[in-house]
């Protein structure tokens, strides 16, 4: 793929590997949309972005084009909304195979059907070798809050019951792994995957749910600590409950990293007042995206740090925010 | 009414409020036949004095000073004295009185009281001005008994008449107590007859028991059984790590060698944890499986004194806690959290209102030196070199204690812990609030290690963010030599810093540990320093000794015998990960330790407790020609060292002469790189501090290889990250002195 400022070449790979495969055909320079949902009195319409960089761009269980539909479906889904619309813009590095960008497009067409959400609109840019990595995206979303639902971390209340919805750090460790530089072998996938079904069928169940955010980068650890922070409440783990898969535990331990601050792009955390996390567990049991789903704390009158986590044998430790990297602190 | 006549006004300065003094002036005074008054105010003790043999008197008044008094200075000048017979001035409310002296082990007249027939015979809580509790029941200033934990305990007649007595050694003993009036002992499950009785027979018949002591509960068991050893030992899931003893000097003599020094040590009021080299009887392998010293410490208390003597046998004491968290200090949580550990509890009515560990202290060439400042040395103060405005130092992070100045008087916490533990955190904010207040301090800067991500520094950060004050970055080992030149009272332009420690952020951004330093309080460089490694894993080459000695084996061209030793562990993993975010250099002294102590086949796969695998190569070690480190004037290699170890193991060489080689090697060689720098520098003054110089036999060999020189060797400040603070608050004092 060469660059050419808005020549014909640039247009015919528009016309072929994106305007092809995103409905609806025949996009303007914007999308024109109508939904019944909008009508709703009390509706609240819910937006998001984000820009997806990741090496490789392919990996075990996934690619940045999934990531980039998942992530941004998901950012909507946590915060109560049902994801309708995503807009998706590439930065294109002048090399990269064309053959890779379809399988990248059609894993997005794939994800937004599954997810039930249209991509609307797009734009694409190539650049000069070196001033992207293969192809950066950049999604943003539309969604709606039905009236009368409002999700917020301010909400969680000692006592509410924190649920994952399933095995934590598969991504970061995929990633770590499919960059082959460290000769790791393993099976492990990236957990990618939309939320969106998960979260309709959590709030149906428990209707009381307080908040929800998906784990992505900085891990548990980090939305664990944001949520808490804004709650005013502590959160304490317990560390034999946490859902590992074996590999990314065996990984971690080689490694020396803690698989709690490792990315994830399926992952949520999920908070419901006590009475109703049975309720809660067993709607996200019966979704797919939240099959493994299982209780790993709660929150707690404040303490003197918003995240704790009881372990193994028994004693309490930190759970910190990280400030830059993993710097080693045990002198 | 006398005319006034021509005396003297005499201040005494140091721990003279608190421990019995103004009654003693009084005794003294009277005995003399003197006229005049003693009183308490901010700055110690101030007496009003007239008659005959005044010299005598201030003589007497340092030369004859209660037990638990420290008199720094007696100064003295000519005034009129308007007295009729002498006379205790009372302070206010909240006047002078709110110092307070640290927990101090029974005193030889209340252990003769006990041993009696008198009214407090056999009593758990018999205490007196010049012993007993202080700051482990003080729960608010100004430290009078409504104010401590025993308000709730009303005074019968005769405690209250001894009470009043200036006559009496419980003369103002805020925690009087006798069997009428004071705390009650009882044994959980409940028993008949005496408590102490019951808990002896248990122990003697192999049960564990918690007790609750001053400072927080311990665990006990017989330490001459080995079966109970092993029982303690599965249940608190503590394979390894040496357990504290508890015993007569009598029963100490007969397991242990016990010089002058360590007998004045563990006498002390203080009655730390003295660690004492091995001698005669053997205690069962599981006090202390693979060392060769033994932590000891003699009964702090009469229910420690009454429950000993009933055993007949040495114990073993070691604090009640979860992993990971601090020593539990009241009668609900010993229930619930001990329960696992525990057959039955000896419990008392009179809480614990501080958290206070036992201390811990060793015997090195030129002295004792402090390895964890805690029960019986706080609040007492350090004198420092400089003075200055008022600065709050924060500490490190696994062994955190803090230090607050003043003037030149610096107060250094005690050891609260590893800021990891939610609950040791709370701790470390409470031991700011607690010696705030007891200090009267208003900081006008704080200090904190550059990690930023060191528990103790956000919160050093944050309190400077609150008070509006500047925050003062000290890097980690410079903290270490400040601090063992100011407790050397070191005040000179050039010193030299031999710091070996685990580890600390360097301003380079890598982790130092393995440094020669050279300069003073204000700054230094960094002379020389040793070959830095990647750290495989972080965190984890701490817990995991193999990662170390296969990166320094692979530098020293030994990946063969790397693979042999280590092959079990993914290496091909680890290798790829040298030069990558997951192994970030380092020049700590302390992973060296680790690295050759895996090669000798100690703690390789995984140490159990923090410095397992360096205190296992110091325990094997024997007297061994050194080997050579490479040294070229800037940079320690390690890497000759490694080859001449791996030709020695390969040659089936003896694992305790190799350990000794290596400890004579780094020692020489950290020696004559001091001396090269010291020289350039043209000083005489060389400091030895950092966490590897808790290594006895490393210090003493540096000691002596640098006897010609100024030695400044830790004492009272610990080497390792609980002496920390009070290196920062030097730092920072020069730097404010600078501007
Ligand atoms: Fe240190
Ligand atoms: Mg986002
Ligand atoms: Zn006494
Ligand atoms: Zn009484």
């Amino acid at each position: 793929l060469s660059h050419g400022g808005g020549g014909k070449a640039m247009r015919d790979l528009i016309e072929d590997v994106f305007t092809s495969v995103f409905a609806p055909p025949g996009m303007e320079d914007q999308a024109r949309l109508s939904h019944p949902a909008l009508t709703e009195p009390g509706a609240q319409l819910a937006m998001t972005t984000d820009s997806f960089v990741v090496s490789p761009v392919e990996f075990p269980g996934g690619d940045i084009g999934k990531i980039a539909v998942c992530g941004t479906v998901n950012d909507l889904a946590v915060g109560g909304a049902r994801p309708l619309w995503l807009s998706a813009s590439f930065i294109i590095e002048e090399g990269c195979e064309v053959a890779l960008l379809r399988r990248i497009v059609a894993s997005m067409a794939a994800e937004a059907a599954a997810a039930g959400v249209s991509i609307v609109t797009g734009d694409t840019k190539v650049v000069g070798r070196g001033a992207a990595d293969t192809v950066f995206i950049t999604t943003s979303g539309v969604g709606v809050i039905p009236p009368g639902r409002d999700l917020r971390a301010e909400a969680i209340q000692p006592g509410d019951v924190a649920i994952v919805n399933g095995v934590l750090g598969n991504h970061g460790a995929a990633i770590l792994a499919a960059r082959g530089d460290l000769a790791l072998t393993t099976a492990i996938e990236s957990d990618c995957q939309g939320l969106g079904h998960l979260m309709e069928a959590v709030i149906t169940a428990a209707p009381d749910t307080r908040a929800a955010r998906d784990a992505t980068r900085g891990g548990l650890a980090s939305a664990l600590n944001e949520m808490a922070e804004a709650a005013g409440v502590t959160v304490e783990l317990d560390e034999t409950a946490l859902p590992l898969h074996p590999e990314v535990k065996g990984m971690c331990e080689i490694l020396g990293l803690d698989p709690l601050y490792l990315a994830n792009e399926g992952a949520l955390v999920v908070f419901v007042p006590e009475d109703q996390a049975e309720a809660a567990l067993a709607a996200m049991r019966g979704t797919e995206a939240g099959r493994d789903a299982v209780i790993v704390g709660r929150a707690q009158a404040k303490g003197p740090v918003p995240v704790t986590m009881r372990t193994a044998f028994g004693g309490t430790r930190i759970v910190d925010m990280l400030i830059g990297d993993q710097l080693p602190r045990i002198c | 009414m006398t005319d006034p006549a021509q005396g003297r006004r005499i201040r005494v300065r140091g721990q003279v409020q608190g421990v019995g003094f103004r009654p003693f002036v009084w005794s003294l005074a009277h005995d003399m036949g003197l006229r005049g008054t003693v009183a308490n105010d901010a700055e110690g003790v101030l007496i009003h004095v007239a008659g005959d043999a005044l010299d005598a008197f201030e003589t007497a008044l340092s030369g004859q000073a209660p037990p638990l008094a420290r008199v720094d200075a007696v100064e003295s000048t000519p005034a009129d004295v308007l007295a009729e017979g002498f006379s205790i001035i009372q302070s206010g409310p909240r006047g002078a009185d709110t110092r307070v002296t640290p927990d101090a082990a029974t005193c030889a007249d209340c252990l003769e009281e006990i041993s009696g027939s008198g009214r407090r015979a056999g009593y758990a809580f018999t205490n007196c001005t010049n012993c007993g509790p202080r700051l482990s029941i003080l729960r608010a200033l100004p430290y009078d008994r409504a104010n401590t934990t025993m308000a709730g305990f009303d005074m019968c007649a005769d405690c209250a008449a001894e009470y009043d007595d200036p006559r009496d050694r419980r003369f103002h003993a805020q925690p009087i107590a006798c069997p009428a009036c004071g705390p009650r002992l009882w044994l959980e499950p409940d028993h008949d007859g005496d408590p102490i009785t019951a808990t002896a027979t248990l122990l003697r018949a192999g049960a564990i028991v918690a007790i609750k002591g001053l400072g927080g509960f311990h665990l006990a068991c017989d330490a001459t059984n080995a079966t109970a050893l092993a029982t303690l030992r599965r249940r608190k899931r503590r394979p390894a790590k040496p357990f504290a003893l508890m015993g007569s000097l009598d029963m100490i003599g007969r397991y242990a060698q016990v010089g002058a020094a360590a007998e004045a040590r563990l006498t002390d009021p203080a009655a730390p944890i003295v660690l004492l080299p091995m001698q005669g009887d053997a205690l069962p392998d599981g006090v202390a499986p693979g060392q060769a010293r033994l932590g000891w410490m003699l009964p702090a208390t009469p229910l420690h004194h009454l429950l000993l003597r009933a055993v007949g046998r040495p114990l073993l004491m070691t604090s009640a806690n979860l992993s990971g968290d601090p020593q539990v200090t009241d009668n609900d949580a010993a229930r619930r959290d001990l329960a696992a550990f525990a057959d039955a509890f000896l419990m008392h009515d009179r809480d614990i209102a501080r958290r206070l560990d036992d201390g811990v202290e060793a015997i090195g060439p030129r002295g004792p030196f402090v390895m964890r400042r805690a029960r019986g040395r706080v609040p007492g103060t350090l004198p420092l070199p400089l003075d200055g405005p008022q600065v709050f130092a924060a500490g490190g992070e696994l062994k955190a204690a803090i230090c607050l100045t003043k003037g030149s008087q610096a107060l250094l916490s005690h050891h609260i812990g590893d800021l990891g533990s939610p609950l040791t955190l709370a701790d470390y904010t409470r031991a700011d609030e607690d010696l705030s207040d007891l200090f009267d301090h208003r900081p006008e800067a704080i200090a904190v290690d550059l990690h930023p991500a060191f528990q103790s520094t956000r919160l050093g950060r944050a309190k400077a963010d609150r008070l509006g004050v500047p925050v003062i970055d000290v890097q980690h080992h410079h903290a270490h030599m400040a601090a063992a030149l100011g407790e050397a009272g070191w005040r000179g332009e050039v010193a030299v810093g031999i710091v070996l420690d685990g580890l600390g952020l360097g301003p380079d951004g890598t982790m130092w540990g393995g440094e020669i330093l050279m300069g003073g309080y204000g700054a230094v460089t960094r002379a020389a320093h040793l070959t830095p490694a990647p750290l495989i894993g972080g965190d984890r080459a701490q817990s995991e000794p193999w990662r170390n000695a296969l990166v320094r084996l692979d530098a020293a061209g030994e990946q063969a015998l790397a693979d042999r030793l280590f092959g079990h562990h993914p290496l091909h993993v680890a290798r790829r990960m040298v030069g990558g975010p997951q192994a970030p250099l380092s020049s700590s002294a302390g992973r060296l330790f680790d690295a050759v102590a895996a090669c000798l086949g100690l703690c390789g796969d995984r140490q159990s407790f923090e410095g397992e695998a360096a205190m296992a190569l110091e325990a094997v070690a024997r007297p061994a020609a050194l080997y050579v480190f490479g040294w070229d004037g800037q940079v320690i290699d390690p890497a000759p060292m490694m080859r001449a170890l791996a030709r020695d193991l390969d040659a089936g060489r003896d694992v305790g002469e190799i350990s000794g080689a290596f400890h004579a090697g780094l020692a020489d060689v950290v020696a004559r790189a001091a001396r090269q720098v010291a020289t350039q520098a043209g000083t005489r003054t060389v400091a030895l501090s950092g966490g590897c110089f808790q290594n006895v036999t490393l210090l003493t060999l540096v000691a002596e290889a640098l006897s010609d020189l100024d030695l400044c060797l830790p004492g009272e400040v610990p080497p390792g990250d609980g002496g920390l603070a009070y290196g920062q608050a030097l730092v920072a004092l020069a730097r404010l002195e600078a501007g």
